[in-house]
């Protein structure tokens, strides 16, 4: 895979060697995360976050797969079986709520590792798939979680599942009979359960198969980096075992610890005091809210209060989908030749614009769906589509990048602060680059 | 055509943001929202502090028993427990023996059957058993409290914002009717004002009445306010009775967690720039023999 001054895999151990001639495994452990992997030299911390993920979905696995021993999922067990592994369950209470807090920062990781992609342009050519697998993961990792999140069937979960199922009733014609299908009833109850159950205890997996689809897409170009500039020679790169090993290592203990405090002194509070009472179909919440992690989302649903043409429910389902969807034309919406946001000045701004109007959006969708917020959610479900669909494509047209370095290593020479070497020290214009 | 097809698409959503957003507009300002009576009139927790706070909390032992004290001597006519078992109250510091005791003179008998018949039939709680319920149904309850059901407890300080605070404040926040409250959130006949109260006006009537309700074997003094706090800190321990556990391993886990990425962090260094790992790195670009090396000969090259 990739480089041609890739390391090759030599055995030493006879073992090892006997090994390779039949099932070459550790020859792709070192191709993939090993020696054999040439990486580019310059990443910053923000390409931790992909290891991260990884890291994350692996301990959802495993806490997930113990839960699911001591879990009944029934609608009139379920509650008291989680409250039985709060209690009972030896450690249960850990597992239980490093699944649930995992859960949040397996969301964190992953959108810090798609808001780098989109600053450094990494899901640009020739790595458009592993942007739309990326995304594949996403629409993976939201459904599995808000299968998660029903299993506990507090009132919240119960709520919830009734509120998300219930926009696919906003389909004409069909939408009625689908969440009746979708929910194996009229309203959620003991088939909504086992099958959500079933569900999330499958996709994962997928998840996973999908991972692995995404990393072989990636080692295909290799990865990308902050210049934006492909690797040219060996000096670029440095081999991932032991560089980006000992990096992401370093990584790893971050993310832990601030799992683990959360995990261990502040369990429930990302989580939703309703859900710690048991599912009651007779008794509507004040506020339902989704978790955190899709309020932004939930922002872009509520903020169609006003039918035109279509009903707003209809708009506001669209939405929501389509803030998704639409990013899977990203590589085409940006055909901007400069990758990385660090040489492009206005795309830079309008990149920060972005980061806020979601986290405005995320603040809206975790409010009431009062006034001001519904106002201040329509405009930034206005500029949200709006950066996608008419800045970049319009930006990619008339902006002005800054001259690019000839190459990574001499973007690391000229250091880290001035990756942009002058023009009489070497630094080209972006058409010479590509 | 994507980027044109989308520049259109986006102009749609634009459009149809905007119109949503025009009309929120208008009715914003053609009828400005009013707060609700409830939000206007509601308080907000009153603080407590709880010795199980903080990284290094752990309960109070006495005040818990004195929590469960008020839970059994007046909780418990209308509220269940039915997530905790007898045996758990060893984790307050009772013996085996007084846990016994405890579950066999409990007030309610816990349903079971005759053996020989097969008739329902109560028999005296074991340690084993949990919390008996103080009605036999959701109906005997609500038709016992005014069509009011009183929620179980277990978890009560999970599932409200606030936790043991707003227990502590709603349990001691029963006040007079304030004058300008419009009719119809008054509270009727069955009902008692109390502005913790999400709606204002709660069924349950005010439990802790007068000062010594209660006599703590202990020697606290029971004012209302001390036992509105020990009862708050007793369902804090049963909404979550791993607290310790979580604490103390949380510690640990921190600590070691700090150490490991402290080490991480000089592996980290040290292979991308220590001279230790000279091994590692004899062939990388990065190591300092070898970048002079490049930097002189790429010097070279660009004066050429």
């Amino acid at each position: 895979m990739s480089f041609p001054w890739a390391e090759e895999y030599r055995p030493k151990h006879p073992l090892m060697r006997w090994l390779d001639e039949r099932l070459p495994l550790p020859r792709l452990v070192h191709g993939a995360v090993g020696g054999g992997y040439p990486v580019p030299r310059n990443l910053n911390y923000f390409w931790n976050f992909g290891v991260l993920a990884g890291l994350a979905l692996t301990i959802q696995i495993v806490t997930g797969i113990v839960l699911a021993m001591h879990y009944t999922p029934s609608g009139d067990m379920a509650f008291n079986s989680v409250e039985h592994i709060m209690r009972d369950v030896n450690q249960g209470w850990l597992l239980r709520y490093a699944h649930a807090n995992g859960a949040s920062f397996f969301f964190i990781v992953t959108y810090v590792h798609i808001f780098r992609g989109m600053y450094y342009g990494s899901y640009k050519a020739p790595r458009e798939l592993v942007w739309m697998l990326g995304l594949v993961i996403l629409l993976l990792m939201m459904a599995t979680a808000f299968m998660g999140y029903v299993l506990p069937w507090g009132q919240m979960s119960f709520w919830g599942a009734k509120v998300i199922t219930g926009l696919f009733s906003a389909i004409p014609l069909v939408g009625e009979s689908v969440q009746k299908w979708l929910l194996g009833g009229y309203a959620p109850d003991e088939a909504t359960l086992n099958r959500f159950f079933s569900l999330h205890y499958l996709l994962p997996f997928v998840i996973a198969g999908v991972v692995i689809l995404h990393i072989w897409a990636l080692h295909i170009p290799g990865s990308s980096n902050p210049t934006g500039v492909e690797v040219k020679t060996a000096e670029d790169t440095v081999p991932f075992h032991p560089y980006y090993t000992a990096k992401d290592g370093f990584g790893a203990g971050i993310f832990l610890i601030l799992l683990a405090f959360v995990t261990f002194f502040l369990p429930n509070y990302l989580g939703h005091a309703d859900n710690y009472i048991p599912a009651n179909p007779l008794s509507t919440p004040a506020e339902i809210v989704p978790e955190w992690y899709f309020w932004p989302f939930y922002a872009i649903l509520r903020s169609f209060t006003s039918d035109f043409l279509l009903p707003a429910k209809l708009w506001g389902v669209l939405a929501m989908f389509g803030a998704i969807l639409l990013l899977f034309f990203l590589p085409w919406l940006d055909p901007s030749p400069v990758r990385s946001g660090s040489y492009r000045p206005t795309f830079r701004w309008f990149f920060w614009i972005l980061v806020g109007d979601v986290l405005v959006l995320g603040y809206c969708g975790g409010s009431p769906p009062e006034e001001p917020f519904v106002m201040i959610s329509q405009l930034a479900t206005m500029y949200y589509f709006a950066h996608f669909l008419i800045v970049l494509p319009i930006l990619s047209w008339v902006e002005k990048t800054e001259p690019l370095p000839r190459s990574i290593s001499e973007s690391v020479l000229h250091g880290e602060h001035a990756e942009a070497a002058p023009a009489h020290l070497g630094g080209i214009s972006p058409a010479a680059a590509e | 055509m994507v980027r044109v097809l989308g520049i259109l698409a986006g102009i749609l959503m634009v459009f149809v943001s905007l119109w949503s957003f025009g009309h929120g507009v208008y009715a914003f300002i053609s009828s400005p929202p009013q707060k609700s009576v409830e939000k206007r009139f509601h308080e907000e927790p009153r603080p407590l502090a709880l010795a199980s706070d903080g990284l290094f909390g752990k309960y109070d032992r006495e005040q818990l028993q004195r929590g469960f004290q008020v839970y059994k001597e007046v909780c418990s006519s209308c509220h269940s427990l039915k997530l905790v078992a007898f045996r758990n109250l060893q984790d307050l510091g009772y013996s085996e023996a007084e846990v016994k005791a405890i579950a066999t003179n409990w007030q309610v008998e816990v349903p079971d059957v005759d053996p020989k018949t097969g008739d329902p039939k109560g028999r005296k709680a074991l340690p084993s058993d949990h919390f008996p319920s103080p009605f036999q149904n959701e109906v005997a309850a609500r038709a016992a409290n005014n069509n009011a059901l009183p929620p179980d407890l277990s978890l009560i300080t999970k599932a409200r914002e606030g936790g043991p605070a707003y227990v502590y404040s709603l349990i001691t926040g029963y006040r007079p009717v304030p004058a300008n409250l419009p009719a119809e959130n008054r509270p009727g006949p069955t009902l008692h004002y109390n502005p913790w109260f999400a709606n204002l006006n709660i069924a349950m009537p005010p439990p802790l009445k007068s000062d010594g309700q209660v006599s703590y074997a202990d020697g606290t003094k029971p004012t209302i306010d001390q036992m509105a706090k020990d009862i708050a800190a007793f369902l804090a321990w049963t909404a979550e009775p791993r607290l310790e556990n979580r604490h103390a391993d949380g510690e640990v886990t921190l600590l070691f967690l700090l150490i490991a990425t402290i080490l991480a962090y000089m592996a980290y260094q040290n292979v991308w720039h220590g001279g230790a790992s000279r091994a590692v790195r004899r062939t990388g670009v990065l190591d300092p023999e070898n970048m002079a090396k490049r930097d002189a000969a790429s010097a070279g090259g660009l004066d050429g």
